[in-house]
């Protein structure tokens, strides 16, 4: 496979937009539901969430051809939490008061079916560039997916975006945009505009073939 | 009349092709290997990762750990980590040192610009509503009583629990909350509580916030039970302390 300009591209935007795995998958819905209750904190996950996809992939497509079918999601398994573990550590040495945020969830990243998914489906039989062009895709699409939960649930629960107050002294906070209930209100109002938006485009490509 | 589709006419299949024939097992060698391989690079990494990080993290923790002494007793510019043994009496250990004996509490001294003694800050923790709250508060020699609370670790409410770091009129219950021992130093004098939101009396009972009663509870119990276990042994070595060693 050529790494032609466009393929790469298409490489990196199928997670980005097309097989966004947030909105258009809706995998990984632990850590987006659990950890949106700020931006910072959405933003961080993404980014740790993206550095395991990356390193976690391309290190599986290194080894796909020595890897034996029967051993390769323990395989996969020992990589990714090799990875998170990684990951972790860099975190604690980062902010100790992010990693307290972030909690348990950090460890779980291990479990996340977008990063076993891409092992197995993608970086399992591609060379170890498209397999990580196409890993950054997905991590930077659950990036995006995780702020535009993190970015609404701040304003409406604490007033506030990355920690700077919004509103005037006024503003009563939404309480309930930053508890659980409220990560399942948002996703549900993006999943609602998405496909509210998939199914006009739709609609607008049939209106046009019968004009054709 | 035509024939009726008599079912001894159906053409059974008497073999199906396994579909997995082709692919033969991996030899056993192999998958030893590679996972041989792979533990050996994860290994590797994750060495490297720990080493990388490890000054970095221990210094995150002791500056978190600083900081929250600092909150509590605002004069403090250094602090010094002690424990004090079961039976009486006290210790200095290292920073980070965190094999504590079983039955010994951890306690930190707090010394000011001029190596004086400012304040004490222990930690104490006790179940709130969703899950332990742990609690740093300071506590003043001179007066005997707590002088600042923060919160080291929680998950209450927010909106509701989470008031116990924001509350002025909560927060105003620890500038002087007496923790006063017996004549024969043997327990506090009273005993460390939260009360009904507008019931306080003594100097020793926390005003609880409104609509927040269980997590203010735990604030007290967490005092209470630290301040039970600390002080009878603190201060009859409060002279130790005195100034930086």
């Amino acid at each position: 496979m050529s790494a032609a300009a466009p393929q790469t591209w298409d490489e990196f935007m199928e997670g980005v937009w097309k097989q966004n795995p947030t909105f258009v998958m809706i995998l990984g819905m632990c850590p987006t539901l659990a950890v949106t209750v700020s931006a910072v904190n959405a933003i961080s996950m993404g980014l740790a969430t993206l550095l395991v996809l990356i390193a976690s992939c391309g290190l599986v497509s290194m080894m796909r051809k020595v890897t034996p079918k029967e051993v390769r999601i323990a395989v996969y398994i020992v990589i990714i939490a090799t990875f998170v573990t990684a990951v972790d550590y860099a975190i604690q040495a980062i902010s100790l008061a992010l990693y307290d945020a972030l909690g348990a969830f950090i460890q779980l990243i291990v479990v996340n079916c977008i990063i076993l998914g891409r092992a197995e489906a993608h970086a399992a039989k591609n060379p170890p560039m498209p397999a990580m062009i196409n890993a950054a895709g997905m991590g930077v699409g659950f990036t995006i997916g995780l702020l535009a939960l993190g970015v609404v649930r701040e304003i409406l629960g604490a007033g506030t975006l990355f920690g700077i107050t919004l509103f005037g002294a006024g503003f009563q906070p939404w309480v309930i945009m930053v508890l659980p209930p409220g990560g399942f209100f948002v996703l549900g109002g993006w999943l609602l505009l998405f496909s509210w938006m998939a199914r006009r485009k739709q609609r607008a490509l049939t209106v046009g073939s019968d004009h054709a | 009349m035509r024939d009726q589709p008599s079912s001894d006419k159906k053409v059974i299949p008497i073999a199906v092709a396994a579909p997995d024939a082709a692919v033969p097992e991996s030899p056993t060698a192999a998958m030893i290997r590679t996972l041989g391989l792979v533990s050996a690079i994860c290994g590797l990494i994750i060495v490297g990762a720990y080493q990388g990080t490890y000054d970095a993290v221990a210094a995150n923790k002791r500056i978190a750990t600083e900081r929250a002494v600092f909150k509590v007793i605002p004069t403090a510019k250094s602090i010094a980590e002690f424990i004090a043994q079961p039976g009486g009496g006290i210790t200095k250990v290292g920073a980070g040192d965190t094999a504590i004996p079983p039955g010994a509490v951890k306690f930190f001294a707090a010394y000011d610009d001029a190596g004086k003694l400012a304040g004490i800050a222990a930690e104490g923790g006790a179940k709130g509503y969703a899950d332990t709250v742990r609690i740093m508060f300071g506590y003043a020699p001179e007066c005997q009583c707590v002088v600042g609370i923060g919160v080291v670790s929680m998950r209450e409410t927010p909106g509701i629990g989470d008031k116990i770091i924001t509350d002025k009129d909560f927060l105003a219950n620890f500038t002087a909350l007496d923790l006063k021992l017996k004549a024969d130093l043997s327990a506090l004098a009273n005993e460390v509580k939260a009360v009904k939101h507008g019931s306080k009396t003594g100097a020793w009972q926390i005003d609880a916030i409104a609509g927040a009663t269980i997590t203010s509870r735990a604030v007290g119990k967490a005092i209470n039970d630290s301040a039970q276990a600390l002080m009878p042994r603190l201060v009859p070595n409060l002279d130790k302390l005195r100034s930086k060693s």
